[in-house]
């Protein structure tokens, strides 16, 4: 999709509630900020010791944790801080250039 | 004229309007030459006259951020000012109308520091010009009574919900005692019913208000807030033609007195023109025909309104409360020269500064401007600069 036609689609001003209000709550989740990373982390389930210091330390908090205490990583809203790569105690997870 | 005539100063006159426009929230922080607006409204809450919340404040940007929080709850809000206090509010006065707040504020108009000035200027009004709150500008202590009342109705009308400024004279209306007729609380509860909000505040329907609003929104976001303050004129002159009609007092955007045919005319805001028509009227007696307009709404600035009142004159004196430094020329000239830019036929305008810091402009301050705009139609040429009357140093 070209950057033109993502504008094309974008509400007018005549469309906006006033006051520049947002009238609903959680719009957050329509708005996925994943496409802002550079570096992506990928985790090594075999690896994983279910530790959860990558849950608690990410500040998006993108780390979503199972039943089981496994974790996986949401990459609609991980903006690859690496943070969690840098607390895992077993190098479980590995931070590579997103293409 | 419908109601009983009292006497009361400006500042009383719009405290007792506050009173009868039955507001829930009153914020606000004394200051000169406003003060007694908010100590009687604290005497008012404090007797139990006014059913109302009451917020002493420890400035006034804490004032008006509390009063739009307020009335984003869905309250009825009042607030005044003066100067510096409107001066500390300025960041606020974006978020208040940006936000579409109905807050109605009352300025008694007053010079800013430096030096300490308590006296009047209309420096405070005009910072204020670009924010997007309506602005009314009182004449004597009955408009400021009446368009305190007014000013409620409008902001808080479904087509328009802006925030509105009326202005009065520091001292000059603020203290001076008048006869002024008071509407019934009945004609009043009638005219202004309870304030319904739009999009209140609520925990059931969360929402955000002032988000953050980059490149991607804020543009469209500022050309909405354009067009909707445009949207209010008609609703604004609607709102004054029904008061009209319910009190006999007449009122409309522009006031114009014996413009027609005149090709001299002055233009001024505030208590002063009374003093201009009364010039103007002296010199009626001896044959000249001098117009004189002044503004009661100022913005959005009455532009339709002021060409057709300015239509015949050949030379416009716009005199200016207020320097605006290193421009070139004071605020009202500015407005009036943008206005006229667009005419076919235009005057010549040149600017008069006068009155600052609360420095008397007479009757003769106003017959040596009409003798000076007079000459300028002989010669076919305006002043450059702004002319200063009333100044030791520059004799006009």
């Amino acid at each position: 999709m070209s950057g033109e036609s993502v504008v094309l689609k974008l509400k007018t001003w005549r469309d906006l509630p006033i006051g520049g209000i947002i009238p609903e709550p959680k719009t957050s989740l329509h708005n996925k900020t994943g496409n802002w990373r550079a570096m992506k982390p990928i985790l090594d389930n075999g690896k994983c010791i279910k530790c959860l210091l990558c849950w608690i330390h990410c500040p998006e908090p993108a780390i979503l944790r199972g039943d089981d205490d496994s974790v996986r990583i949401d990459y609609d809203y991980c903006k690859g801080c690496g943070i969690c790569a840098n607390v895992c105690p077993v190098h479980a997870i590995e931070m590579k250039l997103e293409v | 004229m419908r109601g009983k005539l009292v006497g009361m100063n400006g500042d009383r006159a719009v405290a007792y309007a506050v009173k009868q426009a039955d507001v829930d929230v009153i914020s606000a922080y004394p200051i000169t030459p406003q003060t007694i607006i908010v100590e009687t409204l604290a005497e008012y809450v404090n007797n139990g006259e006014l059913d109302a919340a009451f917020i002493p404040v420890e400035s006034e940007h804490s004032a008006l951020s509390a009063a739009v929080g307020a009335s984003l709850s869905g309250a009825r809000v009042f607030t005044a000012t003066s100067s510096q206090g409107l001066a500390l509010m300025y960041e606020i006065l974006w978020i208040a109308a940006g936000l579409r707040t109905t807050i109605v504020m009352a300025i008694g108009n007053r010079a800013l520091s430096p030096n300490i000035n308590i006296h009047c200027s209309h420096d405070d009004a005009y910072a204020a010009r670009d924010t997007g709150w309506l602005q009314f500008f009182a004449e004597n202590v009955q408009e400021a009574y009446d368009l305190t009342l007014m000013a409620f109705r409008i902001s808080e009308d479904h087509r328009v919900l802006f925030p509105s400024i009326v202005n009065l004279d520091g001292f000059i209306l603020t203290h001076a005692l008048e006869g002024l007729y008071v509407l019934e609380d009945s004609d009043v509860k009638a005219f202004l019913p309870k304030k319904e909000p739009v999009n209140p505040v609520d925990p059931g329907k969360p929402m955000t208000y002032g988000a953050l609003d980059l490149f991607d929104w804020y543009m469209e976001h500022r050309r909405q807030q354009y067009a909707s303050l445009e949207s209010a004129r008609p609703i604004i002159k609607e709102v004054f033609e029904e008061y009209s009609n319910l009190t006999g007092r007449k009122y409309s955007p522009v006031k114009s007195f014996n413009t027609e045919g005149a090709e001299v005319a002055v233009m001024i805001l505030g208590s002063s023109a009374g003093t201009a028509r009364y010039v103007a009227r002296k010199l009626a007696e001896k044959g000249k025909k001098i117009g004189v307009i002044s503004l009661t709404q100022y913005r959005p600035f009455p532009a339709k309104e002021l060409r057709e009142a300015i239509k015949d004159a050949s030379v416009v004196a716009v005199m200016d409360r207020s320097v605006s430094f290193g421009s070139p020329g004071a605020q009202l000239f500015m407005d009036v020269s943008a206005t006229l830019i667009r005419s076919k036929v235009r005057p010549l305008l040149f600017n008069v500064i006068y009155g600052l810091g609360g420095r008397d402009l007479t009757p003769a301050h106003i017959e040596k401007v009409v003798d000076l705009a007079e000459s300028v139609m002989r010669r076919g040429e305006a002043p450059e600069e702004p002319v200063w009357v009333g100044v030791r140093g520059d004799e006009l």
